[in-house]
């Protein structure tokens, strides 16, 4: 039960005009270290609620995941490991640049801040560059959500010239980036405009890294094919190395991954899972999958089925077709709306981070003020975290 | 307001310092320095505004819903088109309700205005954020609104699948108004956390913060926990519309009942972001309209959190018929009912506050008590609910909506309009009539029960929600009903019109504004009373002495002056340590 006079240099008369109110200082703070730390408060939580809005998509994938685990395994396969372990190593990277950049700004080293951040922004780019090429080649392919599904397993490859250039509509707006900033640059330099041209100096760098990442996912995706696929219309003087590959490769067919790709993908499955869960009414997914196989089976002339849910007890294995738009199709579906929604996030990314460079160059920050290089800092590391979780659930785990 | 008498931009950015005859209202003029205004109080009272307006066209629509119920077989909508829109009529007074009024009311509108002059801060961490959250709800608003001019809404307000992936009616333009509100809510939240946390003057602990304010902070929690699960939730609507990604979606293997369990685990706790701030406006009009120190305050204070936290782990009590297994339904069930403890808790310290307290019948505590009976009711028929054997009978029926009406309507309308008559001599400095005030508090109680005690009756005799015809048995308490809403519609009209006169709206008519406010009429011992009404734009001329916010030991009604006044301060001027967090950049300072 005691009052106080809030002391004199808090909130009197003259707000926001004293004389140890530096120009950083928003005015209704009282202190450079409330306006910090709010805003560190701030980021935190902001974070909170990303992970939370993915949370609701690592739902799905358990749920699914637990409801039907031999999509999982089978649609697995599609993935190239190598481009992902690649993009998880440049965020890795990014991650560590990023740091060095809330470090530099710290210690007021300008050109550092400058160079850490235009780094960060470059491997975010070659991560997109990669990530053109996987979703154009799956696009391709035929490899999309349920509803527009297309994968034909006698034909994984079909012609370029059948579908849509998707790696040019995907690069069109990067090439625009790239031709803007390169006429930024050259303007600059005329002009003789010493800050713009140190903005657009690192961001030319910056746009061409997204091509340096479309080379690297060319080159490695192209290595993969001919290790993994059978692709005659790439190469016509392939043709007897392709054939050979193939007869490796059936020669090795108890060995899953490359006969789902190459060859229709018929995996196992254990009935005694889908049984179980079958048991639970909500569990509607399961109910008409079981109700798939039940048809499938009776067609194969193996029936053993009776009525809903109590069947299957003399089945130990069926086999299932994963390459359908209700099975594979489910598991591509969390594939681009969790990868999809993660590569929007770098996109923002980018975004502060030029907004950041900017500042950087204006050399806004200093010891007492680096709030926002810290903040940033902060959600590309969480950004980073999401792709680590990504990476081993969607690419390695079999 | 012409475009030509417009301040130059200078005057927007930098509203100056203002002379102490200068409030928040009155320190920039021209219709940019509200559109462009940083400042929490204008952006509160743009939401005041905002949601309103929206609350309005809702009402309309459920008085619509009402007249058409006055018959058996309907009585506004005929022909063959006739079900489907009673069913676009009552999704979209549903949504807009939900999402429009009841979650920014008492949040946004009034959380606004008051969390930083009640915590003697001089506005909120991030007023960008603030402004940008402010214009998140009119963009989502405005989905809304072409969701219902494109070609309606037809799902409820909750979007379940598999009929909203399938309908022909606008629900990716109403999901992403959603969406977009969410957003909104999400900033709001975060920015009162932040508030809360860091803006605090010295001398504000957190056991000397009003009740109001500890539970507008567990409403922010939620906000900022449960909405990001809503949005990814539309998010994934949208793209089982657009693109079929089959999660939700039984024709593609998708799991309608996975797209019910997303959408109650936030909008569960969103119930709880209608109600809890109200619970908060009642524990401070409670208190300073009987003169009487809050009975329990830790426990009011810690019940809001706990609810706010129990809140997460309920939302399968939505779904009980959906077809859980009944191990999950009965450990929904049981967690249910612990919910019911904080919620008692606080409406007995509100009792024990009353208790030999002096009551003054003002219109506030008019409302607050009304909200007391109200809140009780809806409180405990929704045990009723959370009970299985009797939710098997009662789930979808007029039961569950007069439920939920008596918690929305009865709870959070009512508290939302006791508060803004209690702080709208603060938002504006004019005081109102109090005999027009009483008048629409007693008919908007009366009103309101007219209207949905009888659908507790119809849901327990049978009657199911969302049907547009009933039989020819239940007429009467329709009918009854249906009186009851128009009652209640006339009730809240004379709220707007008592509180529009008191600021001169129908000054033009003859009809003479209310007396200037003064800074404390209604002997509040929280801060926001220690600044003059309206507040000036940095809210406190000088630092707020920081007390003890119940503390009514030292205020005395000054008859000849018409306002409170402290006398001879008792209170003692030892301050209370309060810890500051040591920056973790502080020895980089100079």
């Amino acid at each position: 039960m005691s009052t106080i006079e809030a002391s004199p240099e808090v909130g009197h008369d003259e707000h926001g005009h004293d004389h140890d109110h530096p120009p950083f200082l928003a005015h209704h703070f009282d202190t450079p270290e409330q306006q910090f730390d709010s805003g560190k408060l701030g980021i935190w939580l902001f974070l909170v609620t990303e992970v939370l809005f993915f949370s609701g998509m690592f739902c799905a994938y358990a749920i699914f995941r637990a409801l039907r685990p031999e999509v999982f395994e089978g649609c697995s396969q599609f993935l190239n490991t190598k481009l992902g372990a690649i993009n998880t190593g440049v965020l890795l990277f990014s991650s560590l640049t990023m740091a060095w950049a809330v470090r530099c700004s710290q210690l007021e080293q300008h050109k550092g801040l400058v160079g850490t951040l235009a780094a960060t922004l470059s491997c975010a780019m070659i991560f997109l560059g990669v990530k053109a090429i996987e979703y154009s080649h799956k696009f391709g392919m035929g490899l999309l959500p349920a509803g527009l599904f297309a994968y034909d397993p006698s034909n994984p490859h079909p012609d370029p010239a059948g579908h849509p250039p998707y790696l040019a509509y995907i690069c069109a707006p990067f090439a625009l980036a790239l031709a803007g900033v390169l006429v930024w640059l050259v303007v600059s330099a005329v002009t003789g405009n010493k800050f713009q041209f140190a903005i657009a100096k690192p961001l030319s760098v910056v746009c061409v890294c997204f091509f340096v990442g479309v080379g690297l996912g060319t080159f490695l995706e192209s290595g993969e094919e001919s290790a993994d696929h059978v692709d005659v219309h790439a190469d016509p003087n392939g043709l007897a190395t392709a054939s050979v590959m193939l007869e490796a490769e059936e020669s090795a067919a108890a060995d899953a991954a490359p006969a789902i790709a190459a060859s229709g993908a018929m995996i196992p499955v254990d009935e005694s899972v889908l049984e179980i869960l079958a048991t639970d009414p909500t569990n509607v997914g399961v109910v008409s999958g079981l109700n798939a196989l039940e048809q499938q089976t009776a067609a194969a002339g193996t029936s053993t089925v009776t009525g809903d849910g109590a069947i299957l007890g003399a089945i130990t294995t069926t086999e299932i077709d994963v390459m359908t738009p209700t099975t594979a199709g489910v598991f591509f579906s969390i594939y681009y709306c969790m990868t999809g929604i993660h590569a929007i996030h770098i996109l923002a990314g980018i975004g502060v981070l030029v907004w950041l460079l900017v500042r950087a160059v204006r050399q806004d920050f200093n010891r007492q003020y680096f709030g926002p290089v810290d903040y940033v800092g902060l959600y590309w590391h969480l950004v980073d975290l999401i792709w680590i979780y990504l990476f081993p659930l969607l690419y390695l785990i079999r | 307001m012409s475009a030509g008498s417009l301040p130059s931009g200078s005057q927007v950015k930098d509203p100056g310092y203002p002379t102490p005859s200068e409030n928040y209202l009155t320190n920039s003029k021209g219709i940019l320095s509200w559109i462009f205004t940083l400042d929490h109080k204008r952006i509160g009272v743009m939401y005041l505004v905002g949601v309103t307006l929206a609350f309005g066209v809702a009402g309309l629509l459920a008085l619509l819903i009402r007249l058409h119920l006055f018959q058996p077989d309907g009585m506004v909508f005929q022909g063959e088109e006739a079900n489907n829109w009673y069913n676009q009529v009552f999704t979209l007074h549903g949504a807009i309700m939900v999402f429009l009024f009841i979650i920014p009311s008492v949040p946004a509108a009034l959380g606004n205005f008051l969390v930083p002059v009640m915590l003697g801060a001089k506005d909120v961490a991030f007023p960008r954020l603030n402004l940008c959250s402010f214009y998140l709800w009119v963009f989502g608003a405005l989905f809304f609104v072409s969701a219902l001019c494109a070609s309606g809404l037809d799902t409820g307000w909750t979007f379940y699948t598999p009929y909203s992936t399938t309908t022909d009616s606008s629900v990716i333009l109403a999901t992403s108004g959603a969406f977009i509100l969410g957003f909104s809510s999400i900033f709001t939240g975060l920015n009162f956390i932040v508030t809360i946390n860091t803006m605090r003057p010295p001398g504000m602990t957190w056991f000397r913060m009003p009740l109001f304010l500890w539970a507008t902070y567990a409403t922010s929690i939620i906000q900022v926990l449960a909405t990001p699960v809503l949005g990814i939730t539309l998010l994934l609507l949208i793209a089982e519309r657009t693109m079929h990604i089959g999660i939700f979606d039984p024709e593609y293997n998708g799991d309608p009942v996975t797209f019910q369990h997303f959408f109650w685990f936030y909008s569960h706790p969103a119930v709880y972001i209608m109600i809890l701030p109200a619970f908060g406006i009642i524990s401070d009009l409670i208190s300073v309209h009987s003169h009487k120190r809050i009975f329990g305050y830790r426990f009011i204070a810690y019940s809001s959190i706990a609810i706010a936290l129990l809140g997460f782990l309920v939302w399968g009590h939505h779904m009980f018929t959906a077809g859980m297994s009944s191990l999950t339904t009965i450990i929904f069930s049981a967690l249910t009912f612990t919910v019911s403890v904080p919620s008692a808790i606080k409406v007995f310290n509100w009792l024990a506050t009353m208790y030999k307290g002096s009551i003054s019948l003002t219109t506030p505590m008019c409302y607050a008590l009304s909200f007391i009976f109200l809140f009780t009711i809806g409180g405990l028929t929704g045990l009723h609910l959370g009970t299985l054997a009797t939710d098997m009978h009662l789930h979808d029926t007029y039961f569950v909506v007069a439920h939920f009406h008596y918690v929305m309507v009865g709870g959070t309308l009512v508290a939302f309009l006791g508060g803004v008559f209690h702080w709208w001599p603060k938002m504006f400095g004019k005081m109102y009539s109090e005999a027009g005030g009483r008048l629409s508090a007693f008919l908007v109680f009366a009103g309101f029960n007219l209207t949905f005690l009888p659908q507790f009756i119809l849901g327990s005799r049978g009657m199911p929600r969302r049907y547009a015809t009933y039989d020819p048995e239940f007429a009467g308490l329709h009918q009854m009903s249906t009186y009851g809403s128009m009652l209640l519609g006339f009730g809240l009209l004379v709220a707007l019109f008592v509180l529009l006169r008191s600021v001169g709206a129908f000054s033009r008519f003859g009809l003479a504004c209310g007396k200037k406010a003064p800074a404390n009429p209604w002997g509040g011992a929280t801060l926001e009373w220690q600044c003059t009404s309206p507040p000036p734009f940095y809210n406190f001329e000088r630092a707020p002495a920081v007390g003890d916010p119940y503390d009514f030991s030292d205020l005395e009604w000054e008859a000849d002056e018409e306002r409170y006044v402290t006398v001879e301060p008792k209170r003692e001027v030892i301050p209370e340590e309060q810890p500051k967090p040591a920056p973790a950049h502080a020895e980089d300072s100079n």
